[in-house]
């Protein structure tokens, strides 16, 4: 373990990233078994957070419910979170003094499986499954079918938080068709959704994943759809529908990119929080914070005030002064990601300034067709000037002449610092300038802001968790 | 004010890889140019009356979909594409759809699914996925040009000899990762395994399945040149990429 600590701090002190992975890769490399060991030592276990969509962010919620419940919480740092990652936070928590005595883990939806059959999680919150990236992910089906295969070899000591309006992952832990109740001797289940009608689509966006009924097949209707498509489904068919879910957001109000209200009601009472994170999606997430803290026993009333401390993952909403603009990053690096943030810049007022980045670096994914199954469009009339980067800024730049724009908004400058520049400089004084980068190109254009002195370095930002040696 | 018409082949299940980029970018050349793309779907169930389309339209879904897809062509669409295709209505199938337009598609499993024999050609899973940016060098119309896209698929297409292959691969595998051929076309139909969407960085290949349209459209109007510089731009960028990561 000391060799894999060492590993660690000499990936950090060669400028290799945080070195959020390396130390977990090498215990591995060691002792293949240790995770599972480590897992094993805490004494309230662990909570696992997964999906497509949002895993950072409801991690980071869940972390500070968890701590107002005076826990010592080890957990994974945004993005090191393949087995590697995990094992890494295990390895630096088993080090800490005084121990951790819960584990608080985001996991990667393609490594999960293996994760949670090592670490046997007492809670394990899903929240849904969207196109990602093909090409590194498989179709979604094949994703789904390794859930399925997981959730069946989970027992009674588990808690299953799951999306009630999400219908795949649903009928994945073995509830929403007709007459299914679960296994006996299976994980107990626990529902989420939100009920706020206020929000409903006019119709589920391009890029709408679930449009079949996974209990016969036939065509999946939405009344309405919230989210993607997700919201209160209805089977054409055999009568399958989504049912009332345990834990419900009745009401949730957008505050534009400053963040959310929500009231949540939950078996233990009511919830209330305002969190500064915006967007439709942060409230489904925040929803799913609210069921996990629960299921990991925390008080029903400490809840609210913990969400209304919690901050934006690094990206995730972050705000960054430059130049007397205000740059706001909001990471938008899939379809049904993309089409959130999207909605929830349309939020603001007036005219807008934008920088999108496209890159198609394997965090990526090399596939950068995606972009099509964005409904860009809303935005169109919206645009002062867009500025387009990264990799493959030129794509990106003939997605939104193909949609419309007028070529006169549009400057493409392929790399990011210069793009940073001259979407500033395009900006009055006092504007906000909405970044929307892909994960690795949010990566680069927060050292570019670091750099200046606009934001901290992210392995820095350890505000849940233990910093380790950082 | 010229007309085509696009027969959209199953927009719900057959979009996988960003298949309505290759619709907006059909749309967009035509209306750049003073004429008009007008786009019908054409789901399950639904016949293909004589002469009512200009061109069709066939892209990739998840392999669930797909089942429900190779099904209805069979029994609804297939023989009116045949028709379409004999009187030079131009057919473009990517990913899936080139795969139900050739003889069939056999499964890792064994299992067949028939296709309807637009493409002479024969689909056999192989045990990896070919995935990754790709460069071909297309032919059409006599003329040879460059062609990029990104590939993902696990099946391995040969070629009978009722079709040639669209293009020679460049950077990539193409159509079984051994032969050196991509795609196939036969007539006025093309198959071809490069999504990315297809079209917006190959407005070339657009154009000439857009000039075949017309011609079916009963124009005989060449089309005007439009300033393809982002297009070239993305092009050469996505070639620089498939050297790169080979």
């Amino acid at each position: 373990m000391t060799i894999a600590r060492t590993a660690g701090r000499l990936s950090r002190a060669l400028g290799r990233g945080g070195g959020t992975s390396v130390p977990g890769a090498v215990l591995l490399r060691l002792d293949e078994t240790a995770p599972d060991r480590l897992a094993r030592r805490l004494p309230d276990g662990v909570v696992a957070v997964s999906a497509t969509n949002g895993k950072t962010t409801t991690a980071r919620m869940l972390g500070a419910c968890l701590a107002a419940a005076d826990r010592r919480v080890v957990a994974n740092r945004a993005g090191a979170n393949l087995l590697s990652g995990v094992t890494t936070a295990l390895l630096e928590g088993s080090a800490a003094s005084p121990r951790p005595d819960i584990g608080l883990f985001e996991v990667d939806e393609a490594a999960l499986p293996e994760v949670a059959t090592r670490l046997s999680p007492r809670v394990l919150v899903l929240m849904n499954l969207f196109r990602d990236q093909l090409d590194r992910y498989g179709e979604l089906e094949c994703l789904a079918s390794l859930w399925h295969e997981m959730i069946e070899g989970l027992g009674p000591d588990t808690t299953l938080v799951v999306n009630a309006d999400d219908h795949a992952v649903l009928t994945l832990a073995g509830l929403g068709c007709p007459g299914a109740e679960g296994r006996p001797d299976g994980p107990r289940v626990v529902t989420f959704g939100v009920d706020d009608t206020s929000h409903a689509l006019a119709e589920p966006p391009h890029a709408a994943d679930a449009t079949r009924c996974r209990c016969c097949g036939a065509e999946l209707r939405h009344e309405p759809a919230l989210l993607g498509h997700m919201g209160r489904w209805r089977c054409s068919s055999c009568g399958a529908v989504r049912p009332e879910p345990d834990v419900v957001a009745r009401s949730v109000a957008l505050d534009g990119v400053a963040g959310i209200e929500l009231s949540v009601d939950t078996p233990a009472g009511r919830v209330d929080a305002s969190i500064p994170i915006p967007g439709l999606h942060n409230a489904y997430n925040a929803t799913a914070a609210i069921a996990g803290a629960l299921a990991a026993g925390v008080p029903s009333e400490l809840i609210g005030p913990a969400l209304g401390t919690s901050v934006a993952a690094f990206g995730r909403g972050e705000q960054a002064a430059l130049s007397g603009r205000q740059l706001v990053l909001l990471l938008a690096k899939n379809p049904a990601g993309a089409n959130e943030t999207v909605r929830t810049v349309l939020l603001e007022p007036g005219r807008l300034h934008v920088l999108v980045a496209l890159n198609d670096r394997t965090a990526d994914g090399h596939d950068v067709s995606w972009i099509w199954d964005v409904d860009y469009e809303p935005l169109l009339e919206r645009i002062e000037r867009l500025t387009i980067c990264g990799d493959r800024a030129h794509d990106m730049a003939l997605r939104f002449r193909y949609a419309g724009l007028d070529p006169e908004r549009m400057h493409v400058v392929p790399d990011l610092a210069p793009a940073i520049d001259a979407a500033v400089a395009g900006a009055p004084e006092g504007a906000r300038v909405y970044v929307l980068p892909t994960y690795t190109a949010m990566l680069g254009i927060r050292e570019v802001l670091v750099d200046r002195g606009a934001v901290e370095a992210f392995w820095r930002d350890g505000a849940d968790g233990l910093d380790g040696d950082g | 004010m010229s007309v085509v018409r696009l027969g959209h082949l199953y927009p719900r299940q057959m979009n996988i890889y960003a298949d309505r980029g290759n619709i907006a970018v059909l749309a967009r050349r035509l209306e750049w140019r003073g004429l008009r793309l007008d786009v019908e779907s054409l789901e399950t169930g639904d016949a293909i009356a004589p002469g009512r389309f200009d061109m069709f339209y066939l892209g990739g879904g998840q392999d669930r979909d797909q089942e429900v897809v190779a099904e209805d062509l069979a029994a609804h669409k297939a023989e009116g594409l045949h028709r379409a295709a004999q009187e030079g209505a131009p057919i473009l199938c990517v990913c899936g759809g080139y795969q139900l337009a050739g003889a069939g598609y056999t499964g890792q499993d064994g299992g067949r699914m028939p296709g309807i024999g637009l493409l002479d050609v024969d689909t056999v899973a192989g045990p990896t996925r070919l995935i990754g940016d790709i460069v071909i060098d297309a032919e059409l119309d006599g003329e040879r040009r460059r062609v990029v896209g990104f590939e993902n698929h696990a099946g391995r297409t040969r070629l009978g000899p009722g079709a040639r292959a669209l293009g020679q691969v460049v950077a990539g595998h193409g159509n079984n990762g051994e032969d050196g051929g991509e795609g196939a076309i036969s007539g006025r139909v093309i198959g071809t395994y490069l999504h990315g969407p297809l079209l917006p960085k190959n407005p070339w290949l657009a154009d000439v399945v857009l000039g075949w349209a017309l011609e079916h459209a009963g124009s005989a109007q060449p089309l005007a040149q439009l300033d393809d510089q982002l297009e070239t731009a993305a092009r050469e960028r996505a070639t620089e990429r498939a050297g790169k990561r080979r």
